[in-house]
């Protein structure tokens, strides 16, 4: 059917497209290697490995990678149980409200983060509550949610509702056809739902710097480098690692999805 | 006997929720409900409220009394700038994003095959989910002055371009990353992504026997494109544009970053709640952005823009 040939500007117009989309992420690993400190002039002056080593032995930085690795581990759990809960709710049966609890879900992803993120930090105010590691995950979790719930609702949809029948007929009660049907079922559908909420939760910054308060995730660390630069060489090897540690989730997601008619990762 | 007996409570427990399936709903439902009810609904209640207290500007205490003078402050000129600058700008990047991820999306949905679609699909999702700091440190990079686009425009002989382009009132600026054209670059490179894969579904269910007909029946390409592809598209990029236009009318680290001092609708949210510690007058701000997308989505339901995401 679509055997024609694509015309020519098209084939321009789209690999541009995806050039301009590429370039300037390559740009950020030539960078990372530069003898230059105090400018950000190309082409670099010369290629040195010394900023990795300096990077390595600098605490600040394990400090706040540790943070956003603990923030994104706990929100990726709670994301993963509200999520599943939720699509399981809103796939298996028809209820009045179905339409709300989906539109509530993706909510804190269709309004501005700057929105959700001086709500939740008036809401503190009001509350007194103190900032702390919580606060974070707070923010972090409520907008994970949308993502499991995404990837989950999509398996479930493909999963038959005779296979659960079929297996309460045969004597398994509800918590045995959970463990040896469903979840089986459910496997990569949730672990790609983890992976991207990680993801997401890992490099979040707008919400994060309502609710961190003094705290440092990795993304605040950098966002202070980037307002103020003080150490431009420590936040070029920086910035490339996160670029390389946010590949692997949508990588991941691609193999373990690959042959389905599921796109994960749509719904950022 | 112990296994046993727990066993039937596993089984009793179970037969009572299979019976009921009206618990069992609630139970699912309860956490979820619960979380984004308290915590994120709530908050966003407690937000709306305070947009309707005022603060007392020579006590900087807030005024606790029903009131909606801060929101009349929204329409003095100064404030009202900042709104109007923040929708023209996410109005331009919608724009720019649509023609930009168009023929992504349409080489993707029609041609691309077997290995293609792989690069396709990865070359769209890498840097959709890549680092939103990331991909902002790069444009710092790019527009510095001492950067690889003055040095490429050099090694061209065309640096004089870029100076009389800069040298433009409203678009130009001392250097590209401190110049609205340089945030709007920015914004268009981070949100472009987003647009791509609505217009691609929606590209997808466009059968190629369509423009076939279209070129049978002797329509031009341009005019295939003007009436059969382009209104058959429109769902998809009414549904990418809802994420580039919100996106962009909330973000509030891209300008500050890259950008003249001229505030957004974010930053002023920003600047209102933190230094200044007008909570009331910030609260009034976000609600800017909450009332556009209303209308907003409730534009793009009509046009069918959801069955399409």
């Amino acid at each position: 059917m679509h055997s024609d040939r694509a015309p020519l500007t098209l084939k321009l117009a789209a690999a541009g497209g995806l050039l301009f989309l590429h370039l300037p992420i390559l740009l950020i690993f030539v960078y990372a290697f530069t003898t230059e400190e105090k400018s950000f002039a190309w082409p670099p002056p010369g290629l040195t490995l010394k900023w990795f080593a300096v990077t390595w032995y600098r605490a600040d930085v394990w400090e706040a990678l540790a943070l956003s690795v603990r923030v994104a581990l706990i929100s990726t759990v709670l994301a993963l149980i509200l999520g599943t809960l939720c699509a399981a709710a809103v796939s298996r049966t028809r209820f009045f409200g179905r339409e709300t609890i989906s539109l509530l879900v993706i909510l804190p992803i269709a309004l501005p983060g700057v929105v959700t993120g001086i709500a939740l930090r008036s809401a503190f105010s009001i509350a007194d509550v103190p900032f702390s590691t919580w606060t974070i995950v707070l923010g972090h979790a409520t907008f994970c949610v949308v993502i499991v719930y995404n990837n989950a609702v999509a398996r479930f949809r493909r999963t038959s509702g005779s296979l659960i029948e079929a297996s309460m007929d045969l004597g398994a009660n509800m918590f045995q056809t959970l463990r040896h049907v469903i979840l089986p079922n459910m496997a990569t559908a949730l672990v790609v739902g983890g992976m991207l909420a990680f993801a997401l939760s890992f490099d979040e910054v707008i919400v994060t710097t309502f609710t961190a308060g003094q705290q440092q995730t990795l993304p605040i660390w950098m966002l202070e480098e980037l307002v103020r630069p003080r150490e431009r060489p420590v936040t070029n090897v920086v910035a490339m690692v996160v670029a390389l540690v946010t590949m692997l989730p949508i990588l991941g997601a691609y193999y373990l999805t690959r042959g389905t008619d599921q796109v994960a990762g749509q719904g950022k | 006997m112990m296994a046993a007996r727990s066993e039937s409570i596993g089984t009793r427990l179970s037969d009572t929720l299979w019976r009921r399936p009206a618990v069992l709903l609630f139970l699912l439902l309860l956490p979820p409900v619960l979380w984004l009810g308290i915590i994120y609904l709530g908050s966003l209640f407690a937000l709306l409220l305070q947009s309707f207290f005022s603060i007392d500007h020579f006590t900087g205490q807030i005024n606790y009394r029903f009131t909606l003078s801060t929101y009349a402050e929204l329409l003095t000129p100064a404030n009202f700038d900042i709104i109007l600058r923040t929708v023209t700008m996410a109005a331009c990047c919608t724009l720019a994003s649509a023609v930009i991820a168009f023929p992504i999306a349409y080489y993707a949905a029609r041609y691309a095959r077997g290995k293609w679609r792989a690069v396709f699909y990865l070359g769209i999702m890498m840097p959709l989910w890549s680092s939103y700091l990331v991909k902002i440190y790069a444009w710092k990079l790019i527009l510095a002055k001492e950067g690889i686009l003055t040095w490429a425009l050099e090694g061209m002989r065309l640096n004089w371009l870029l100076e009389a382009y800069l040298s433009l009132p409203v678009v130009g600026g001392n250097s590209l990353s401190v110049s609205t054209t340089g945030t709007f670059i920015v914004f268009v490179y981070v949100w472009m992504p987003f647009m791509i894969l609505p217009i691609q579904a929606a590209l997808e269910r466009v059968p190629g026997s369509m423009l076939e007909a279209s070129g049978d029946l002797g329509a031009r390409p341009a005019q295939t494109f003007r009436h059969v592809l382009l209104p058959l598209a429109l769902p998809g990029i009414v549904a990418g544009s809802i994420f580039t236009f919100s996106l962009t009318l909330g973000d509030y680290i891209i300008p500050q970053i890259i950008g003249t001092s001229r505030l957004f609708i974010g930053q002023a949210v920003y600047q209102h709640q933190g230094i200044a510690g007008n909570i009331p007058l910030a609260a009034a701000f976000a609600v800017v952005p909450i009332v556009i997308m209303g209308f907003y989505l409730w534009g793009a339901k009509r046009i069918g823009a959801f069955d399409a995401l």
